[in-house]
């Protein structure tokens, strides 16, 4: 068995951002697992512009945002290894990974930073009925197959679910030729951007169709070859008297994405019943010591540059982990949200002589307009955001400066609220 | 009279646009003035960026994604793609390689992944 | 001409193939599909029943027994995964004790050993997710599970290991008596054989009836839908959990499979299209809400996908097996459950009279043991180490999910009656079979697939003809 200070586990934006940020603060023994043939992850078959806004101020393609990354692994001449997929990690760390070429290895680790991504919810976890037949991808599948292999998945398609994948999709498709009929979202909303709403879908005259969903899949020869949907009430049942049948011989499912958390669950790392990822403190650590999670195995992001971020903090908490340079934490002080806040990460601050600031990122349950985000440090208002809009599709942020940390002592608990309808 | 979203931020402002004056272009419906400056370039020269991938050969990787160096007229979306399609690239190809130069009104088709060369 | 033709590569026809392999004779399996077990073998509950359920003396109860008997033999010599983990008859009623009993009494009748009765707090001690509401459970020991379309693949490659000829994509259109047997048309060719076999599951009664030309039986397609839930509810019970039977109507299981999913199902619809295969949300929901009886902490969050078979109901009720009207015609249909755990004894009964009237011996080499695709997810780190010494190949993940590697899939492609397409590949090696559901795997699947038959890889499809995974190319 080989030891390593840094095991990281994914070379997508999250692994990597991780990995330079934890070299550059002095870790130097570190490998970078990846089980694809390159870097970059699924960057590598975004292939639409938008990336990077915040941390490159231009936008760049997916795989341009990912080479940028490449490149300071290169140029710090990382220890990464390709086609190489871990199958097991213990809660002592101890990291097995395969490969063509070097077989079956383990590696005792000091600390492991798990950036395994997410993926997409497939059919089976919503339950469409129908036949089951070629023709129905996830949007992120039919993306790889047009993007990198050049295969077309249909010619005319609908697409379930208004995530920004789906509605990519449905540019990427009509570009291509494809004909795409509809784009059905079973709530009030979309998740996506509105940027993309108007520029995949008005743009094409792609009609988005709100409070609808697939309720029956209908097939000939083995393809599919029509697909019935329905609006739903509010409860979100269809009412079938609205069914209504569109031929088409693809659907594509955009409903969104799961956190991999398959190795965090080998390693006993607790995992969040509402984010499906594991729940760490503000170093990113798991409930396994020396355990660290981060990007979109953590928590799904909806921008890439908010991945790095995390990733890099995960990378430089990980590194004074590793070379002890923090004192040793004391407590744990919980970060709930309330009030329309579905969630907050990192869900609880560990204490030591650290008062670094620390970034809480939320996501609210529905549509809100003109709320306040406040943080709450026992029922004490210490920090807030006003927004003319909060939505489920949209991560938000709260920094708490070095003061506001410096209050946060144990036995205390800081709560993330919303105030709708104007600030109190 | 024109209907559009706003694109800057979540809240998505639906904007009525009157552009019966091109000189005197009148939105309502909006809550900042970034829809407004939106709005107006919306219906006075609408662009979009063009992206797409296309194959290349003597590489290890059979595509590379492209795209226009800068955002192209909207309505010339389709021309600009059916150009996309005659693009062969050969291996290597860097990042910003130019596979086609003036693919519209000056803007270059560039790549954005890369290809290097099988030996 | 060959001596025997069966019709329908389920695990019916495919027990036939491999019993009658071991005689000197030339047998061929027509399927009508691209693929063995393409209906109702791939889509059923996968258990070995103990035996208990049938009416002692009929088809169905003799046949339960025996095959189930033959499973731990068959499970060796295959390679297939088998498991006896045991089966509960949940009881929700004081007053359904003496039904229980009845159950009880009629095993013992039929034969079967390791029967007993439970109390509530008996059967939560075994298994501890049962709802409160069991008041007592019958015991079946020697219930068991079974992956049933691995078993098939596997009967039909050792038939075809052993001299028997898969004509796949071949469906019959006509059948006729002639001087010597019989002509029967086929897709794109007519054959002729001495003794026809029909195990053409739902299907049997259309071939039956055709030659002749009369109304003789009846088979009537009922649909079961499932769910499977993620491994990662592996541990919601290890026994098969069965509902006894009530004025609610036949219950439904929850069962681990042999590859640690739980398995909740099936409906019962009869159905008058012998393809709807279609899942519908109202079964699903009452398949469900009915498995929540039994274990109450079931969450439909943990479902990774469904799926529907058609069992093959016939009118009378019990197995038709044996000679027809029409000699040298043998019918093996209306094989619904316990039609699985009976597959084996039947095929040795029928493989018996069949050489006997054809006066066929045994073949001195026959070869009774197959070699299963090696199961890298299964295997120790040192078995790993040593197979990817052995083949590189086997240390490339393709299916993140099961960990299938790139050595298993070429291995299901390139061994006889090889995987042709996506689903093919999945059965025989579980990718795709996972949480993603082939999300991630399809285009490298395609790929391999595409490599290794030297085809386009626009020419692949999900299963057999029509069902392309993709529709051409982007330019």
């Amino acid at each position: 068995m080989k030891n390593c200070d840094l095991v990281i586990i994914g070379g997508g934006p999250a692994g990597l951002a991780a990995a330079v940020a934890a070299h550059d603060a002095g870790v130097k023994d570190l490998v970078i697992l990846e089980r694809e043939p390159t870097l970059g992850g699924i960057l590598n078959q975004c292939i639409h512009n938008g990336f990077g806004l915040h941390t490159f101020k231009e936008e760049l393609t997916g795989p341009e945002y990912a080479a940028r990354f490449e490149q300071m692994a290169y140029d710090r001449n990382l220890n990464y290894k390709l086609g190489s997929t871990v199958i097991n990690v213990t809660k002592d760390r101890v990291v097995t990974y395969v490969s063509e070429e070097e077989g079956l290895q383990k590696i005792s680790a000091k600390a492991v930073i798990l950036t395994c991504g997410c993926r997409e919810r497939p059919r089976g976890a919503i339950n469409i009925p129908g036949a089951r037949a070629a023709g129905i991808f996830s949007a992120g599948t039919a993306q790889k197959l047009v993007n990198i292999q050049g295969l077309m998945p249909g010619k005319e398609v609908v697409i379930l679910g208004s995530g920004d994948i789906g509605l990519i999709m449905a540019r990427r498709m009509t570009f291509e030729g494809a004909k795409v009929k509809a784009v059905v979202e079973l709530m009030p909303y979309s998740s996506g951007l509105n940027r993309n709403i108007v520029q995949c879908l008005n743009d094409f005259n792609i009609p988005l169709k709100f409070s609808h969903t697939v309720v029956d899949i209908k097939a000939t020869d083995g393809r599919v070859s029509s697909v019935v949907i329905a609006q739903v009430d509010d409860k979100l049942r269809p009412i079938m008297e609205t069914a209504e049948e569109i031929a088409c011989d693809t659907l594509l499912l955009s409903v969104g994405l799961l956190p991999e958390n398959e190795l965090a669950s080998y390693a006993d790392v607790e995992i969040s019943p509402i984010t499906n990822g594991a729940i760490v403190d503000d170093r990113m650590m798991t409930s396994v010591e020396g355990i660290f999670e981060c990007g979109n195995v953590l928590h799904v992001h909806d921008l890439v540059d908010y991945v790095s971020e995390e990733s890099a903090h995960a990378g430089r908490c990980a590194a004074s982990y590793i070379l002890s340079q923090n004192s040793k934490v004391t407590g744990y002080v919980p970060t709930v949200g309330t009030n329309g806040v579905r969630y907050v990460v990192p869900q609880k601050i560990a204490k030591n002589d650290s008062v670094e600031p620390i970034s809480l990122r939320m996501r609210v349950g529905n549509v809100y307009k003109n709320v306040e985000i406040a943080v709450l440090l026992d029922g004490e208002k210490v920090a807030s955001r006003k927004k003319q809009i909060v939505t489920p599709g949209e991560m938000e942020t709260i920094v708490l400066n070095s003061e506001i940390v410096a209050k946060v002592k144990i036995g205390k608990q800081l709560e993330v609220t919303l105030n709708v309808g104007g600030t109190k | 009279m024109k209907e559009l979203i706003c694109i800057n931020c979540p809240l998505g402002c639906r904007m009525n646009v009157d552009d019966s004056n091109i000189e005197d272009i009148k939105v309502t419906g909006n809550t900042c003035l970034r829809g407004v400056k939106y709005a107006v370039s919306e219906v006075t020269a609408p662009k979009r960026m063009v992206t797409s991938s296309v194959p290349v050969t003597g590489s290890s990787v059979s595509r590379v994604s492209v795209k226009t160096t800068n955002p192209v007229p909207k309505e010339k979306i389709f021309d600009v793609l059916k150009l996309i399609k005659k693009v062969h690239a050969k291996a290597p190809v860097a990042i910003g390689t130019v596979l086609y130069p003036n693919i519209c009104d000056g803007v270059d088709l560039v790549a954005t992944s890369g290809a290097t060369k099988l030996d | 001409m060959y001596d025997v033709l069966i019709v329908g590569a389920g695990v019916v026809g495919s027990a036939v193939a491999r019993e009658l392999s071991r005689y000197s004779l030339s047998v061929a399996v027509v399927e009508k599909e691209y693929d063995v077990a393409m209906g109702t073998s791939k889509a059923n509950s996968g258990i070995v029943h103990a035996g208990f359920d049938a009416k002692t003396g009929t088809n169905k109860a003799i046949y339960n027994v025996l095959g189930a008997r033959m499973y731990p033999k068959l499970a060796e010599e295959l390679d297939f995964p088998y498991r006896e983990n045991g089966a509960l008859v949940l009881c929700f009623e004081e007053s359904g004790r003496g039904k229980l009993n009845e159950l009880l009494e009629q095993g013992k009748r039929n034969g079967v050993s390791g029967l007993s009765i439970l109390d509530g707090d008996e059967v939560r001690a075994m298994e501890p997710n049962v709802s409160d509401k069991v008041v007592a459970a019958l015991y079946a020991q020697t219930s068991a599970i079974v992956s049933p379309y691995e078993m098939t693949v596997a009967l039909a490659e050792n038939a075809c290991d052993n001299g028997v000829e898969f004509l796949l994509g071949q469906k019959v259109s006509h059948i006729k008596k002639s001087k010597l047997g019989f002509d029967v048309k086929l897709s794109d060719r007519t054959v002729s054989a001495k003794v026809v076999v029909n195990c053409a599951g739902v299907y049997a009664d259309e071939l039956y009836n055709g030659l002749t030309g009369r109304q003789q039986i009846k088979i009537v397609p009922r649909k079961g839908e499932y769910c499977l839930l993620d491994k990662k509810c592996g541990s919601l019970t290890d026994k098969t959990l069965f509902q006894l039977p009530s004025n609610m109507g036949k219950g439904v299981l929850v069962a681990p499979t042999t590859h640690g999913n739980i398995i909740v199902g099936p409906s019962a619809n009869d159905v008058s299209d012998k393809d709807d295969i279609d899942t519908t949300m109202e079964a699903l929901n009452s398949v469900f809400d009915t498995a929540m009886l039994s274990v109450p902490t079931l969450s439909r969050r943990n479902i990774i996908t469904q799926f529907a078979g058609l069992r093959a109901h016939s009118e009378g009720g019990d197995f038709i097996i044996g000679e027809s009207d029409v000699a040298n015609f043998y019918n093996v249909a209306g094989i619904e459950s316990p039609g699985l755990t009976a597959a084996p004894a039947i095929a040795v009964d029928v493989a018996e009279e069949i050489a006997a009237r054809l006066n066929a011996d045994k073949k001195p080499n026959f070869n009774p043991t197959r070699r299963g695709i090696p199961c890298f997810a299964k295997m120790s780190d040192s078995e790993r180490e040593q197979l990817i010494a052995k083949n590189p190949l086997y240390g490339k993940i393709v299916c993140r999910c099961e960990n299938v590697t790139e050595g298993e899939i070429v291995d299901s492609i390139r061994r006889p009656l090889g995987a042709t397409d996506l689903d093919g590949v999945k059965r025989r090696t579980r990718a795709g079979m996972g949480r993603c559901q082939m999300g991630f795997c399809t285009p490298r699947i395609m790929e391999i697939l595409a490599r290794e038959l030297n085809v386009d890889a626009t020419k692949i499809t999900k299963y057999g003809k029509g069902s392309h995974v993709v529709l051409g190319r982007t330019e």
